[in-house]
């Protein structure tokens, strides 16, 4: 817990602070009016005691040094909402001190000419105390008057200050050598002391930032206190002409000084509040112009957004130009219609009363968004409204509304007022639009989200491993277009040794395509479980998909039964783009074609008589290449289609590598092909090897 | 893009097909053939010689008016195919089930 007396040494301090400062000012007041009394009773007696003349000057200066720390600690800096209760704590404080004093004054009435009020002892005693008085609301004063000129400060304000601050204490150390009111190193330190605090008393930024009401106030207190200043003042005249007093307070440069900048702050303060009076409220308006400015810049939030921005527009632009009336209008599927001081009889009224064109488009919601001071401003001749502004509220280029303010006085509207009117609409639509915005934003993100858990599923549809034994190698490869697509491949093993290898692509694209593909995938493994021929594959799938396929869509296919202990693959087509085959023998390709009709072009039995089926046999080394129309139809720049020819050659370019190498060297030709054209297209490749 | 002109003909209709097929334009020869087909001729004559490039979609239009057309007791044909064009209809088998001629005068004559 080492850590504990610190933070408590911190929470103390200030308190601490004050404790001492309260109690070292108590004791050096205490000691100095002792002393001093002590000193004249000596005088008095002529009694012989060694006491220096220096020792009370001492205590003086450590009593007004003990008061300034004090009011430093309970003063504290000045923020805009703080300014009245600053004055008001020079009213309240320079009220005690004057209560005070009155009584001192009051004993001297009451005692007037007698023994008692004549006593020099009485009469030091009592100017002690005044100085007590005195001293402090110099002190409080001076401490407050710094605060407000230190308000909005910078660097060189900052230095003048502290120059200004060490000077007058260094004045209080030229006091101790007792020089007497007006002699001339007396002058020299006014005169200087003087020139500082008046260039200091023009900093008065506070006062603009006090409303009208506050302005009076703080004009009020100021006045007030001016009236103790003379009033001290006087007292300490009356007691200097009794020429008594052990110690002066007007001979002191740093007192004077004190009371010449706090009459200076206060008359310059009294005269600038005054003037500033006619423009408080300018300033005032402008201020809750900027803060409504601010309120619409919000975003709207929830279901009611459109309608609260709309009072606060409707609100804000009334006070900005001082309207009767107004309206604000939105149209849309939910239309809005919200008046002020005008009933909705008298808004159709009005709107038939208007006689320029610019103004009229306006209220008919054709306007072009072109804003301007003329063309928003009109006369009307209403029988309560002579004036009125009409502005458009645009979102993304169109009228979505107009707010129309109206006046009873005829030309009481101006350029100005037109341009804060413009500038609050623009706002509120900024602000509507943006809200409309991230509410689509938040759409378009669902249902890319829903796209992508389509693009999971559809996945999933496609093998991922493709299972064969040691007679081939097999790999695919396919892309969508969009998230979504309609290419289809598979392998089984219904019987051992003999393979059901299918492609398929379904017309179209996107979802409607994956769609079909997932039937398309449903029909294959529920048909060649049936271990039918390749004919009567298609032939049955036709006859499946004919029902549910939609009338434009069809798809086409092929589909291959590799028997590998025979080495032999049957295969039947459907429309699909002719496989090319590779013969290791003859180190030569071929298509291979074979007559066919894409499924679900004809869905009834006609369809039977176009399939076709063929047989061909296989050796080590052949290779069987599928591939969907989105590679052979892929188009570059310049239009050219990559073709089967190419596919063809970029098959023989990467013949001798490893499958997986040969896959991916003939996909990097077509996208060398391309040269940065994305493909529109599903396209899928499948490799078959046969090894042995 | 495509471009589509119809000709009505005491004796048949004739569709004037130019420019490219894609899943969009689609649309638009959807709306030309079903036009044509309620017309009370028994031909249906399609020009494709200024077609360049034809969909799966825009085939799926030719096909899925097929059975309409012969409902009606119509005949569709097609002419002026360009071999690219072609190409694309006779791997689908379009040719076996489609009357596809080289000039205009054939298909009148057929």
């Amino acid at each position: 817990m080492a850590t504990t007396p610190y933070f408590c040494s911190l929470m103390w301090t200030r308190k601490l602070k004050l404790r001492l400062s309260f109690f070292a000012g108590l004791l050096c007041w205490l000691l100095f009016t002792i002393f001093d009394l002590y000193q004249l009773f000596i005088e008095r007696y002529q009694l012989q005691a060694d006491l220096s003349d220096l020792l009370p000057q001492v205590l003086f200066t450590g009593f007004v040094l003990s008061t300034l720390v004090y009011f430093r600690y309970i003063i504290t800096k000045a923020e805009s909402i703080n300014f009245m209760d600053l004055l008001w704590r020079v009213f309240i404080t320079g009220l005690i001190t004057t209560v005070g004093s009155l009584l001192i004054r009051l004993f001297f009435y009451v005692f007037d000419k007698s023994a008692i009020s004549e006593n020099p002892v009485t009469i030091n005693f009592f100017y002690h105390i005044l100085i007590a008085l005195v001293v402090i609301f110099l002190v409080s004063t001076f401490v407050v008057w710094k605060r407000l000129i230190l308000y909005q400060k910078n660097k060189n304000l900052i230095q003048i200050w502290s120059f200004f601050e060490y000077a007058l204490l260094g004045s209080l150390l030229f006091d101790l050598f007792g020089n007497k009111f007006l002699s001339i190193n007396f002058n020299i330190a006014f005169i200087f002391l003087g020139g500082f605090a008046l260039v200091l008393s023009f900093n008065l930024k506070w006062i603009a930032y006090l409303n009208f009401k506050q302005k009076w106030k703080s004009i009020l207190f100021i006045l007030l206190s001016g009236i103790y200043v003379y009033h001290f003042l006087l007292n300490l005249i009356n007691f200097s002409s009794t020429e008594v007093l052990t110690i002066d307070l007007l001979d002191r440069s740093y007192v004077v000084s004190l009371f010449v900048f706090i009459i200076l702050y206060s008359s310059i303060s009294v005269l600038v509040t005054l003037f500033n009076l006619p423009t408080s409220s300018v300033f005032e308006r402008k201020l809750q112009e900027a803060i409504d400015f601010q309120k619409l810049s919000h975003l709207p939030k929830g279901d009611t957004s459109v309608e609260n921005t709309a009072d606060l527009l409707i609100e804000s632009s009334m006070s900005a130009v001082f309207a009767d009336a107004a309206w604000l209008e939105v149209k849309g599927a939910k239309p809005i219609l919200i008046t002020r001081g005008l009933s909705k009889e008298s808004v159709i009224e009005i709107k038939s009363l208007v006689k320029q064109e610019s103004v009229r488009a306006v209220l008919s919601m054709t306007s072009n968004g072109e804003v301007a001071h003329n063309k928003s401003i009109a006369t009307l001749q209403h029988d309560d409204f002579k004036s009125i502004i009409a502005v458009p509220i645009m979102v993304q280029e169109k009228q979505l509304g107009s707010l129309v303010l109206l006046q009873e006085v005829a030309e009481a509207f101006n350029r100005e007022m037109v341009e804060i009117i413009i500038t609050f609409v623009n706002q509120a639509s900024i602000s509507i639009e943006n809200a409309k915005l991230i509410r689509e934003a938040i759409e378009t993100e669902r249902y890319k989200e829903e796209l992508k858990i389509a693009k999971n599923v559809q996945k999933s549809l496609l093998p991922q491993k493709l299972i064969h034994n040691d007679s081939f190698d097999v790999l695919a490869y396919s892309m969508a277009a969009d998230e979504v697509g309609g290419d289809y491949y598979d392998l089984v093993e219904p019987t051992k040794g003999v393979f059901s290898l299918i492609i398929g692509d379904v017309s179209g694209k996107g979802t409607s395509a994956a769609f079909n593909m997932a039937q398309m995938k449903g029909i294959f493994h529920s048909l060649v479980l049936q271990k039918g021929s390749p004919k009567d594959f298609m032939q049955k799938a036709n006859k499946a998909l004919s029902g549910c396929l939609e009338k434009s869509s069809f798809i086409t296919a092929i589909y291959f039964e590799i028997n590998t202990k025979a080495r032999s693959i049957a295969f039947s087509r459907a429309g699909h783009c002719p496989p090319i085959f590779y013969s290791a023998q003859s180190k030569t390709t071929s298509f291979l074609e074979c007559n066919g009709l894409g499924l679900g072009i004809l869905r009834n039995s006609d369809f039977n008589q176009y399939v076709e089926e063929k047989k061909i046999t296989y050796s080590p080394g052949d290779i069987l290449l599928l591939y969907t129309d989105g590679i052979v139809e892929a188009k570059n720049a310049t239009g050219l289609q990559f073709g089967a020819e190419n596919l063809k050659n970029s098959l023989l370019t990467h013949l001798d590598k490893p499958l997986d190498q040969l896959r991916d060297g003939m996909i990097s030709d077509l996208i060398t092909f391309l040269d940065g054209v994305t493909l529109d297209d599903d396209y899928t490749l499948t490799l078959v090897k046969f090894e042995k | 893009m495509v471009n589509i002109q119809i000709q009505n003909d005491p004796a048949f209709d004739l569709l004037s097909v130019s420019g490219e097929i894609d899943a969009s334009s689609s649309i638009e020869l959807d709306d030309a053939i079903i036009s044509a087909v309620a017309t009370p001729t028994t031909k249906l004559i399609v020009d494709l010689s200024g077609l360049d490039y034809i969909s799966s979609a825009g085939l799926g239009v030719f096909i899925s008016h097929l059975e309409d057309i012969q409902q009606k007791g119509k005949r569709l044909v097609l002419f002026g195919l360009k071999e690219k064009v072609f190409e694309v209809f006779r791997i689908l088998g379009l040719e076996q089930i489609i009357t596809i001629v080289h000039s205009k005068e054939d298909a009148i004559q057929i």
